[in-house]
């Protein structure tokens, strides 16, 4: 049982890295608490496994240190840091039982042989593999042997976090939400700290508690799954979770106004700090957008009205701009004139790709 | 569904026909025609019946007695070459590096005693093991080591035992190295985490992963050391006496030597039924652990 503090990490696989390309994981400080439950999103290749294998010991980071509770792990082999790792393709000793393969942590460490039974009964009863225990674990399904993956770790009574990497991408659909609830089963039962990688926002809003969303190898943001949705960070963040994404809009801000071609729309809060070399742009989610018929609101064109089943979502041009914007139930557009109405509360702007806070509304602007 | 029936395809057919009826089943059939037949010479021949096989059977006999030394001689010669090759393939291809220049430079060194024809080989060999101007040889000789491989049958063996381990161990090695490489990283990882030692890696993920390819590698050098000749003719020429004379220079010496058609034929044929035998077991024993593979896999 541990805290995991990232302290200033960064990791290059090249050597001799000098400009922050050469980077696969850019400067990062985070505290990973006891007991949570995290999920670390970010497309392919963003350097969420590289922060994954630092953690667990398998590279050494370029810079930085690793540190479980006070204790400096950086330069500790995995085998003595109390991680249990379960990966993207099940790993299963082939020639072994079910049972020889959870005990076979335990084995190597030298316990007691009736410990390590009465343990490898405990942990097969909790992943439902009691039944399995002597069959040969080559002869299983993918989900059973990520299973088998997992109950490894989990018998190490010592064990401080359980890294995942990608575990469900080969997992028949309909057995992926079987597996994920057993994880979070598993994870009330045990208290142990978990780091769930993945590139599916769906899998690391329902897992985690807290979502660490990455980003051409930097940490982007990190919050609960209702921050990211309500305040994204950086355009990527608004982008990449929410089906459809935000919609990020190329605009010109002068105080409280921004202008999105001719379009204007009035701001709650007022940016006059923005110089004028950054790139400006205004987010806003399409469930805060309401497509309304022709009148009070901006004008635009509708082009298409999705049912996507839990609601509708309008595809929209403004200003020859397209845009995604939520229907209202009962609601029903004639022809293809229609208005918008912004939620003014979740407009954010963006310079640089990076969220403005802004200064409340005083005596300035509109 | 009714099939197309076209007597075209049996044109498709017919040259391949030619060629192995050519190559195979005629020369084939000659040697089982000499091998029920006696000549003395004139072109003049005499049937025999199984007379010959009988003898080659009967260890009695003159010549049943040398075929019978002939092939333990071989099966024991193909039981050291696999005992030494094999571990040691292993051994090597599991010390070879990963990744880096090294791993080319590496291929092409091992690769290299692959690519010498197997005549300069012996020839190599029969050089680098003399006493008088062979590097091995007078340096063994030096240390104070009797040695000779003209003259004492251990020495020839240890000769020609050390020649094939050098020819061919990196063959296994290759084969191995190739099993290895395909094993995925994250089960090294994985048994890093579980504190798996080095020989509980070995033995729980390394070796079951190169099972296959070291099949394979059993039955090219159990074949290969079977049927070997080049090497001990141009090195020893079987001796000293008969001492390193397996198989196939027994089965030459008879043939090309003595000019005993019908005795050599005979032989060439249990030779054969020998050789098919071996490969069918193996065959099959593959196969089986193949189909058993699918079985649980399934």
């Amino acid at each position: 049982m541990a805290r995991i503090t990232l302290d200033h990490l960064a990791h290059a696989y090249r050597a001799n890295p000098r400009t922050a390309e050469d980077y696969a994981l850019k400067e990062i400080k985070h505290v990973w608490s006891q007991g949570g439950a995290y999920a670390l999103l970010g497309p392919s290749g963003c350097g969420k496994t590289t922060l994954l294998n630092i953690i667990s010991g398998l590279v050494r980071p370029t810079r930085g240190r690793v540190l479980f509770d006070e204790i400096d792990v950086t330069d500790l082999p995995t085998e003595a840091r109390n991680i249990a790792q379960v990966f993207q393709f099940p790993v299963v000793y082939d020639t072994m039982t079910v049972r020889e393969n959870l005990a076979f942590p335990l084995k190597n460490r030298n316990v007691p042989r009736d410990r390590t039974a009465r343990r490898v009964e405990e942990i097969a009863g909790l992943l439902d593999l009691t039944r399995v225990l002597d069959r040969k674990a080559s002869n299983l399904t993918a989900d059973m042997k990520q299973k088998i993956s997992l109950g490894r770790g989990l018998v190490r009574p010592d064990v401080a976090a359980i890294l995942f990497d990608e575990p469900l991408t080969v997992i028949d659909p309909h057995l992926k939400w079987q597996l994920r609830s057993t994880l979070k089963e598993i994870h009330r039962a045990l208290d142990i700290t978990m780091i769930y990688v993945t590139h599916d926002q769906t899998e690391a809003l329902t897992f985690a508690d807290k979502v660490v969303v990455m980003h051409d190898g930097a940490v982007v943001q990190t919050g609960t799954p209702d921050e990211l949705f309500e305040r994204p960070a950086h355009t990527f963040v608004g982008h990449f979770i929410g089906s459809p994404g935000m919609n990020i809009l190329p605009c010109r801000v002068e105080g409280a106004i921004a202008f999105i071609g001719n379009t204007m729309i009035s701001l709650r809060r007022s940016y006059r700090t923005l110089s004028g070399g950054e790139r400006i742009e205004l987010g806003i989610r399409p469930e805060f957008v309401r497509l309304q018929p022709k009148g009070a609101g901006l004008p635009v064109q509708v082009r298409r009205i999705d049912d996507i089943g839990r609601a509708r979502i309008a595809r929209v041009e403004m200003s020859g701009r397209p845009l995604a914007a939520s229907v209202p139930d009962g609601i029903s557009i004639e022809g293809s004139e229609a208005s918008l109405v912004l939620d003014p509360n979740h407009v954010h702007i963006y310079a640089n790709g990076h969220l403005v806070a802004g200064e409340a509304n005083g005596g300035h602007g509109a | 569904m009714t099939k197309t029936l076209n007597n075209r395809a049996w044109f498709f057919v017919l040259p391949v026909f030619l060629i192995v009826a050519f190559s195979a089943i005629l020369p084939l059939m000659t040697v089982v025609n000499y091998s029920v037949q006696d000549t003395f010479g004139n072109n003049q021949f005499f049937w025999n019946g199984i007379g010959w096989f009988q003898e080659l059977l009967d260890p009695s006999s003159q010549l049943g007695e040398q075929f019978l030394s002939s092939l333990l001689r071989t099966l024991l010669f193909s039981a050291i070459i696999l005992l030494i090759e094999v571990p040691l393939g292993i051994a090597v291809a599991l010390s070879m590096p990963r990744e880096g220049w090294t791993v080319a430079l590496c291929l092409v060194l091992m690769a290299l005693p692959l690519l010498i024809p197997w005549n300069v080989v012996g020839t190599i060999w029969q050089v680098f093991g003399r006493g008088d101007i062979g590097l091995l040889g007078w340096t063994v000789n030096r240390l104070g080591i009797d040695y000779n491989y003209t003259g004492d049958p251990i020495d020839a063996w240890v000769t020609i035992i050390v020649m094939d381990v050098w020819h061919w161990t990196s063959l296994v090695a290759l084969l191995c190295y190739a099993g290895l490489k395909s094993i995925p990283d994250a089960y090294y990882q994985a048994a890093r985490i579980d504190g798996a030692s080095r020989w509980a890696v070995f033995r729980t993920i390394q070796l079951p992963k190169m099972r296959r390819v070291l099949l394979i590698a059993v039955l090219l050098r159990f074949m290969d050391s079977f049927m070997i000749y080049t090497e001990p003719f141009v090195l020893t020429g079987g001796g000293p006496g008969n001492a390193t004379t397996f198989l196939s220079i027994d089965l030459v010496k008879l043939a090309l030597g003595q000019f005993d058609l019908g005795k050599a034929a005979a032989m060439s044929l249990v030779y054969n039924l020998i050789i098919l035998a071996i490969c069918w077991v193996f065959y099959t024993v593959m196969t089986n652990v193949d189909a058993e593979r699918e079985r649980v896999e399934a």
